[in-house]
This record gives C-alpha cells, sequence and structure tokens, in this order.
C-alpha cells in the first residue's frame, strides 16, 4: 500500500538537487531516440558536448540562446508564482519585437544613449499590454487566462504576417516579407568581435536580479506569492488579488516583450514571422526547471539553451534530426515535475496493516 | 447580396462540416477529461501524435482503419501519461498538459524526419474518400452535404451519440460526471476515483488523435509540421462555450466549422481591399469572444484542476 506523506518543509538541497536530476534522466532518456535513429549514442552525446563546449564560438552561441530563454523564462515564473497563466509569452515577444521594429527603423533618431533604452521600453511596453489583454479578460469576466492568452499567440502572429506585408515591410526586401533593418544606433551593442553575442543577455540577467530581489525582498513580491499560494485567504488578508494579477500581467508580458526586443535589436536586426521557434513555450520549461525562481531562470535558460545548440551541431554532424532538442526539453519538464512530486511527499511503502 | 449565395451554396456547408469534424472529436475528448475533473492541455499535441501516427500507418502500408486505430493509440499512450502525472501523482494540471503537448509534437515530428530524412515535399497517401450513399446522396442539397463526407465526419458523429449516451444514461456516466463534481461522494460509494479518472482520460485522449487523425487521414492527405495550428486549443475553448454539454459542444464545433469556412469564402470575396489577415485571425478573434461571454456563466466541474488523493481529506 502506497503512502504518502507531506514533508514539512522542502530543504535547499532538494530544491537544488531535483532540477539538476530531472535534467540529467532527460538527458539519458534522450538516448532511446538516438537509438530509433539509428545514431551512435556515445558519439551523439560527444557531438552534443562539443557543440556547446568545443570552442569559444560554440559557447558563445550557447549564450546568444539562452538571451531570449531567460526573459520567456523570468515571464514564466513571475506570472506563474502568482498562478497566472501565461501561455502567452511567444505572442508577447512578438508584441516587443514589433514595437522595438516600428521604433528602430527610423520613425525617430537620435543617439544610441536615447536610441536603445527607447526601443527595450517600447518593447517591454508592448509585451505588457500583449499580457494585459487576457489579465483583464480574466479578472473583469472570469475568462480562462490559459485559452486567451494561448489563442492571442495564433492572433498576434497572424498580425505579425500582416504588418510584414504592410505596414513594416521592407521595401527593399526584394518581395520578402520582412521588415526594414534596424538603425545602428537603436541596436543592441554586440559584446565580442566576430561573436552574435549581444548586450541582451547583461539586460536579461540584470532583469533576473531585479524579479529575484522583487519577488524575494519585497512587499509586492510577498503580495505575488500569497495571491499564488490562495487567492481567497490573500483577500481576507486585505490584498487587492486583482490588482496583483494586472501588476504580475504586466511585468510577465514586459519580460517576454523584451526577448522578443533582443531577438530583434540585438541578433536578427530585422523582424520576420519566423522570428521565434517557439521560445515563448520552451520559458515554461525553463521555469518549471527553475522552480520558479528568477535565480534558477538564468541556470535552466542555459541548460535548455545547451541542448538546443548541442543537439543542432550534433544533427548537422551525425544526421539525426534536431527535433531531438525539443523531445529533450519536453522530457526535461516531465522529469521536473514527477521529481518536484518526490520532493513534496514522502513516499513510503507499508505491507496492509494486519488487525 | 454574395453572402447570401454562400449560405445557399451546398459546398459551403460540406466545409463547414469538414472543418468541424477534428474538432468534434477534439471536444468531445477533452469533455470527457474534464468532466472527470482533468484539464487535458495536452489536447494540442496529441493533436499532432494521431495525425502522424495514422500517417505513418497508412503510408507503411496499413490499411486505412488500422490507422485510425494507431492514432487512437497514440493518444492513448499520452493519455496514460497525463493521467499518471495528475491523478495519482496530482500534479498541476496546467503544465502536465503543457508538457504532455511538448513531448507529443515533439516525438510526432522527429518520428517523422527519422522516418523520412531527405523528403522536402510531404508525401501523399490514399486517404479516406467521401462516402457515395446510393439514395441519399441524391437528396437535393442536404444529400451532398451530409452524405458524401468521409467515414471519419460519421464516426464523430457516432462518437458524439456515444458519449452523450454515457453521460446522460449509464450509471458509469452518473460515476463519471459525480467524480469530476465530489470525488470524495465517489469514494464513499466504494467507487475508485482513480480507476474512474483514468479511463476517462485515457479515452479522451484517443478521441483527440482520432481528430488529429482526419486531418492527415481525410483532411491534408499528408503529414506537416503545424499543421495542427492551434486546433486543439480551440476545442478547449469550445468545451468552455459549450458548459461541458455533447449537444452544445457539437453545436459549437459547428458553428466554428461555419465561421472558418466563411472567412476563406469572404478572403477570395473581399480579398482585394481588406487584408487576407484579417479573415485568418476571425476564428481565434470568435474563440476569445464566446468564452469570454460565457465565462461567469460557465459551469465548471467543481472538481476541476483539484487532486484527490486517497486517504487524504
Amino acid at each position: 500500500m502506497m503512502q504518502l506523506q507531506q514533508r514539512q518543509s522542502q530543504s535547499m538541497v532538494m530544491a537544488v538537487l531535483i532540477p539538476v536530476l530531472a535534467a540529467l534522466v532527460a538527458l539519458l532518456l534522450t538516448a532511446l531516440p538516438l537509438m530509433l535513429a539509428g545514431a551512435n549514442v556515445g558519439e551523439a552525446y560527444q557531438q552534443m558536448y562539443l557543440g556547446v563546449f568545443g570552442s569559444k564560438f560554440a559557447f558563445t552561441e550557447m549564450l546568444t540562446r539562452a538571451t531570449p530563454l531567460i526573459f520567456t523564462g523570468l515571464a514564466a515564473a513571475v506570472a506563474f508564482q502568482a498562478r497566472l497563466w501565461n501561455i502567452g509569452a511567444e505572442g508577447q515577444l512578438y508584441l516587443g519585437a514589433m514595437a522595438a521594429v516600428w521604433i528602430g527603423t527610423g520613425l525617430i533618431d537620435g543617439p544610441a544613449v536615447l536610441m536603445v533604452p527607447l526601443v527595450v521600453l517600447a518593447g517591454a511596453l508592448a509585451g505588457g499590454l500583449g499580457m494585459m489583454g487576457p489579465a483583464v479578460l480574466k479578472t473583469r469576466f472570469g475568462a480562462d487566462e490559459v485559452v486567451t492568452s494561448l489563442l492571442l499567440n495564433f492572433i498576434i502572429l497572424i498580425f505579425v504576417q500582416m504588418m510584414l506585408e504592410g505596414p513594416l515591410k521592407d521595401p527593399m526586401g526584394l518581395g520578402w516579407p520582412q521588415s526594414m533593418p534596424i538603425l545602428d544606433q537603436a541596436a543592441l551593442p554586440k559584446l565580442m568581435d566576430r561573436m552574435r553575442i549581444h548586450a541582451g543577455l547583461p539586460l536579461a540577467l540584470i532583469c533576473a536580479v531585479i524579479a529575484q530581489i522583487m519577488l524575494t525582498r519585497s512587499t509586492w513580491g510577498f503580495r505575488v506569492r500569497a495571491v499564488g499560494a490562495n487567492p481567497a485567504a490573500a483577500r481576507h488578508a486585505g490584498i487587492n488579488v486583482n490588482r496583483t494579477l494586472l501588476g504580475v500581467a504586466m511585468i510577465s508580458g514586459a519580460l517576454a516583450g523584451m526577448a522578443g526586443v533582443s531577438e530583434v535589436a540585438g541578433l536578427k536586426g530585422y523582424l520576420t514571422s519566423d522570428l521565434s521557434p517557439g521560445f515563448g513555450y520552451t520559458g515554461i520549461v525553463v521555469a518549471m526547471l527553475a522552480g520558479l525562481s528568477p535565480a534558477g531562470v538564468v541556470v535552466s535558460a542555459l541548460f535548455i539553451a545547451s541542448v538546443f545548440v548541442g543537439a543542432d551541431s550534433m544533427s548537422r554532424a551525425m544526421g539525426v534530426s534536431s527535433y531531438l532538442a525539443d523531445l529533450t526539453v519536453a522530457l526535461s519538464l516531465i522529469c521536473v515535475l514527477v521529481g518536484g512530486f518526490f520532493g513534496r511527499f514522502k513516499v513510503s511503502f507499508a505491507k496492509k496493516a494486519t488487525a | 447580396m454574395d453572402i447570401l449565395q454562400i449560405f445557399l451554396n451546398e459546398s459551403f456547408w460540406t466545409a463547414s462540416l469538414r472543418i468541424a469534424t477534428p474538432l468534434i472529436f477534439g471536444v468531445m475528448g477533452a469533455l470527457l477529461c474534464e468532466r472527470a475533473g482533468v484539464l487535458n492541455l495536452g489536447i494540442e499535441g496529441i493533436f499532432a501524435a494521431g495525425a502522424m501516427a495514422g500517417w505513418l500507418a497508412v503510408y507503411l502500408g496499413a490499411p486505412l482503419w488500422l490507422g485510425v486505430g494507431a492514432a487512437a493509440l497514440a493518444g492513448a499512450f499520452f493519455g496514460l501519461l497525463h493521467a499518471i502525472l495528475t491523478v495519482p501523482l496530482g500534479l498541476s494540471q496546467h503544465v502536465s498538459g503543457l508538457g504532455i503537448t511538448m513531448l507529443a509534437t515533439s516525438s510526432a515530428y522527429f518520428l517523422y524526419r527519422t522516418a523520412l530524412p531527405d523528403v522536402t515535399s510531404p508525401p501523399r497517401i490514399t486517404a479516406f474518400q467521401p462516402l457515395d450513399t446510393p439514395l441519399l446522396s441524391d437528396i437535393p442539397f442536404i444529400g451532398p452535404i451530409l452524405f458524401e463526407q468521409t467515414a471519419l465526419t460519421w464516426l464523430a458523429f457516432l462518437c458524439v451519440g456515444l458519449v452523450w449516451w454515457m453521460l446522460d444514461r449509464t450509471p458509469l456516466g452518473v460515476a463519471l460526471k459525480a467524480v469530476g463534481d465530489n470525488p470524495d461522494a465517489v469514494n464513499a460509494q466504494g467507487l475508485s476515483v482513480y480507476r474512474l479518472r483514468f479511463a476517462a482520460v485515457i479515452i479522451g485522449s484517443s478521441l483527440m488523435a482520432l481528430g488529429g487523425a482526419f486531418l492527415t487521414m481525410s483532411a491534408f492527405d499528408a503529414f506537416f509540421f503545424g499543421m495542427v495550428n492551434g486546433r486543439g486549443w480551440v476545442c478547449i475553448a469550445l468545451v468552455i462555450f459549450a458548459s461541458w454539454r455533447p449537444g452544445r459542444a457539437l453545436f459549437g464545433a459547428i458553428l466554428f466549422g461555419m465561421f472558418d469556412a466563411l472567412q476563406v469564402r469572404l478572403q477570395t470575396e473581399a480579398g482585394a481591399i481588406i487584408p487576407s489577415q484579417i479573415f485568418l485571425m476571425t476564428p481565434y478573434v470568435l474563440s476569445i469572444i464566446a468564452l469570454v461571454l460565457v465565462a461567469r456563466r460557465a459551469d465548471y466541474p467543481r472538481a476541476l484542476l483539484q487532486p484527490w488523493f486517497k486517504g487524504q481529506r
């Protein structure tokens, strides 16, 4: 007979050990699809490792890939702490990117000290407003934000395509649906010569630090966690639940919007409708692996980025489909969920007592 | 006016039913899971897995109905996984469901790429053909609309009837609804909460997978990336819109099919003046509006999202 006993408190060791074990198990389970594809499993893992740590370029590529994931991971972590299910980070990312392109391709001009903050703020604002929609529908009308924020992703992506064939289209783009390039003075500066790594990374790290302090050390963070733990009790304690949720929505959306700014103004330089290969959805895995802690998000974003960059490189070398990375990421989420269960409960198998 | 002509044309109604069919499977599946108290956000990925499994089986030479079986089996597998995570382990149904969607989608894509590494244009299969029912197909207007659909559309209608009959007319249905409203009462009667929830989630997920199978085996005759395109999420919205009732869910799915068919036709009519994307957005926008309209009155299964542990109150 299986018996569950809730643990009194979760130790720090468990909080770190569980995600690490989950990530390892997910990496091990990846051997199954590798075998299915007929690949030499050992060589595949080695190629993945080299794809991340094999050269300075490979390592900076991993950091470049981690940048949007830190933003979207933070977006999910902040929202989920308040039990606000923002599944719309993908759409908010595109809203942020669109705002950055709108401002940064010539609408206004000025020196970089002015343009860069302006582009970042515009993107954050656009993303934040993008999540305000579902949040208002939830607080005013009781509409489930999971479904509305998910459906909004599809609407926003179609809207991006419309803008890229209309007002935002680059007349010099040879007919391709892409925006004009972001002005040099509005772009996030590169961090190293001949590498793609850009100022989006330090910006993401600063956001993580601020989010960590706000969530763990401020009264606002206390309110957010109270609303997430038990909205009715929070209301009794005098917390304005709706106002807290709207604030969380704004911040969560703004973080997702900054992922879009970072990709378009730091990496790609112009907007296309395939800017993000699902960074918004992957952010959910990043946040869950991090146990919804902003500091943890940085670490888990580095892990997930390593999986993607490593699998891409392995895929090129060995011809195994790079969808393998998505499989590993999904497995990590499932593993950390199961791990969290064993963190919260003590499972004991007692023989049925003979009375 | 042109709009009237659209409605008078039988091709509009045939298309509406064709677009509605995968949604009918999907809403019935989601409804079963949620009636038992388990939200299944795995639906979007289970659609992809069903589409892939059905297509692959037929591509490898299996008869069509075996392909349907393969799809249902794939759905059952991911349903079992979701049930394990959410029922005895009681993990977050939201996050587990999203995890299932990611796992099922990436499995489908990976399998497709592994089976066909070098193919650029997706290979087609000989899919289900429209039925040609003697006599009935010859009824003017109604005949072609109803009786020249593929067998899977009829299977979808059959499923609605079965789900309705099971929920409303059998003791099993009573128990299933009770487990979504008040699992303690079900347990007190000596029934197994776990067993009922497992059954609902596994069978519901199989139905979702049949919705995916319709896409590859009756609508597009091929598998391609991104083909599910939010249909699963629309189903989750439709179930709320239908207040968890099979009849209303069928109505909602057909209504959605009509709007989608209408938007395609309006696109060709007004494409020169209004950007086509405006029309493409409408089905999603309407889903959100429908959700907002019913949200306050929605009659949620009372134990939806609530984990239940044996021997713990």
